[in-house]
């Protein structure tokens, strides 16, 4: 029992290390990414092709001045990113990112905790991580703040409806909520093929989950400045970005698992699959944020309500009829 | 997941995590800022949560997390924000001073009567008996049989009462 819980703390830390430097370089690469998409050069000065400028931006961000705004609720202020970030960690908790792998003659599982209730951990994180924002955009005591929290917990709550019955359709198909069962059922046939309208559901409302672009107006520049984060700096803004992007990775790596087989593939180890599978994700969410401009508020909520959530709901109850007709 | 039956110091867990949850409930009370109020109380959904684990529910453990945590504390967070609550102060408060009073000499009689009626369903539970380390309590699967055969009926009055209340809900705000 106890070398269990070593082993799981070794896992722990080993995949908070590695995830903090798949963060560092997310954000390189989109740099670099969309630089070459608008002919511009990006950051190619530090170290050999600008490898090291994740390095120095982290470096420069922790020398900078800690600020907190007078009129700042010190404790909330304090709170939020961090719970932005660990909200943003833990999720990853569930997700299964290889095969069982030998490893000095152990036996080692590729992810955290294999938990029969994983999908509904992950959306719990994911309802959880609202709190990190609305709290900064309301303990900032700044009006652009609170309007970015308000509008980004609006926009959250409004797309984990849709969001939420685009996995149940999945569920119903996988037959379990357990992530290692749902990749173990897409042995034959990645869910992608079998329900591509659940996918397309889940990818759009996942992107104004993360808050990105296009549904990137909790910190629309040209309005609110830069939203729920404008007071922040130094440490405690670097904890927002690396929210953001955790939740980039996050979404991705649960698209990845639910519709797109998990670490299931030939020929390769299956950590190699789903990193090759999560990097292909990563880029398309550069690619978005490069080409589609910002939708308006309006726009964002007509687009959930009205569309994405009827859809979801249709698409649900055609799904379960087509389950009880196979006799699933 | 790590077999929680085989978990050393479960009682002291158990007892650290109630000593919290109800420290969180009181500071919810007594705290004067009503966004402190609401950050209490989704601590003390957190810890209920953890006591929800404890006894191997893992599926009401994560649903009082999605739901309370992170549906309804969500709105009243931004409720809270939208109408921007000041701290409050009964005793500074300028209002119908007779009807405040008859109100708040009631509020001591009906908190009794709540405390009574706890006292006596606590009193009347029989000690269940122990779960045996392999059962999986309260499972998706038990959960939605007892749902969908025991409790169907009062499951479609609920879900009736809740479209009641929305639709009531928007009629109310659109005649306004």
């Amino acid at each position: 029992m106890s070398e269990d819980i070593l082993l799981i703390v070794i896992k722990v830390a080993v995949l908070i290390v590695i995830l903090l430097t798949v963060v560092a370089y997310t954000v390189y690469v989109e740099r670099r990414i969309m630089a070459r998409m608008q002919s511009r050069i990006g950051p190619n000065r530090v170290g050999p092709f600008g490898l090291l400028q994740p390095l120095a931006d982290i470096l420069k961000l922790i020398f900078k001045e800690d600020l907190t705004p007078a009129g700042a609720d010190k404790v909330t202020y304090f709170l939020a990113p961090a719970l932005a970030a660990i909200t943003g960690l833990a999720a990853f908790a569930v997700i299964p990112f290889g095969n069982t792998i030998d490893l000095f003659g152990i036996k080692v599982n590729l992810f955290i905790a294999d938990i029969n209730v994983g999908l509904l951990y992950l959306f719990a994180m994911s309802s959880l991580a609202v709190y990190g924002i609305v709290l900064a955009g309301w303990s900032s005591n700044n009006k652009y703040s609170l309007l970015g929290g308000v509008r980004s917990s609006a926009q959250m709550i409004s797309y984990e409806l849709p969001l939420g019955l685009a996995l149940v359709s999945v569920v119903l198909a996988a037959g379990s909520l357990s992530l290692g069962d749902i990749v173990k059922a897409q042995a034959n046939l990645w869910f992608i093929v079998q329900q591509p309208l659940s996918f397309v559901i889940y990818f759009i409302c996942a992107i104004a989950e993360t808050n990105r672009a296009p549904f990137d107006l909790p910190e629309a520049e040209t309005e609110l400045i830069a939203g729920y984060h404008t007071e922040y700096s130094s440490l405690k803004w670097a904890l927002f970005f690396l929210a953001e992007y955790m939740a980039v990775i996050t979404v991705s790596a649960t698209a990845v698992t639910i519709f797109f087989g998990g670490w299931q593939g030939p020929f390769l180890p299956g950590w190699l699959w789903f990193v090759i599978k999560l990097s292909g994700f990563i880029f398309f969410f550069t690619w978005m944020r490069a080409t589609l401009p910002r939708l308006r508020f309006d726009q964002l909520m007509r687009l959930g309500w009205k569309v994405l959530l009827p859809l979801a709901a249709l698409n649900l109850v055609v799904i379960a009829g087509l389950v009880a007709a196979m006799g699933g | 997941m790590p077999d929680l039956s085989n978990l050393p110091y479960e009682q002291a867990i158990f007892y650290l995590v109630s000593a919290l949850a109800v420290g969180c409930a009181l500071a919810m009370i007594l705290s004067k800022n009503a966004v402190h109020a609401a950050l209490f109380m989704v601590a003390n959904f957190g810890l209920v949560a953890v006591l929800y684990l404890l006894l191997r529910a893992s599926f009401i453990a994560t649903i009082q997390v999605i739901v309370y945590a992170g549906a309804i504390m969500v709105l009243f967070l931004f409720v809270i924000m939208m109408l921007n609550v000041q701290e409050a102060d009964p005793r500074s408060s300028r209002g119908p001073q007779d009807r405040l009073f008859t109100l708040g000499s009631l509020a001591p009689l009906l908190g009794l009567g709540l405390l009574g009626a706890l006292a006596y369903v606590a009193l009347g539970v029989k000690q269940p008996a122990a779960t045996s380390g392999g059962l999986v309590f309260a499972n998706i699967q038990d959960v939605g049989a007892l749902l969908f055969t025991r409790y169907l009926y009062p499951f479609e009055i609920t879900s009736l009462l809740l479209l009641v209340a929305m639709i009531g809900a928007v009629v109310l705000a659109k005649r306004r």
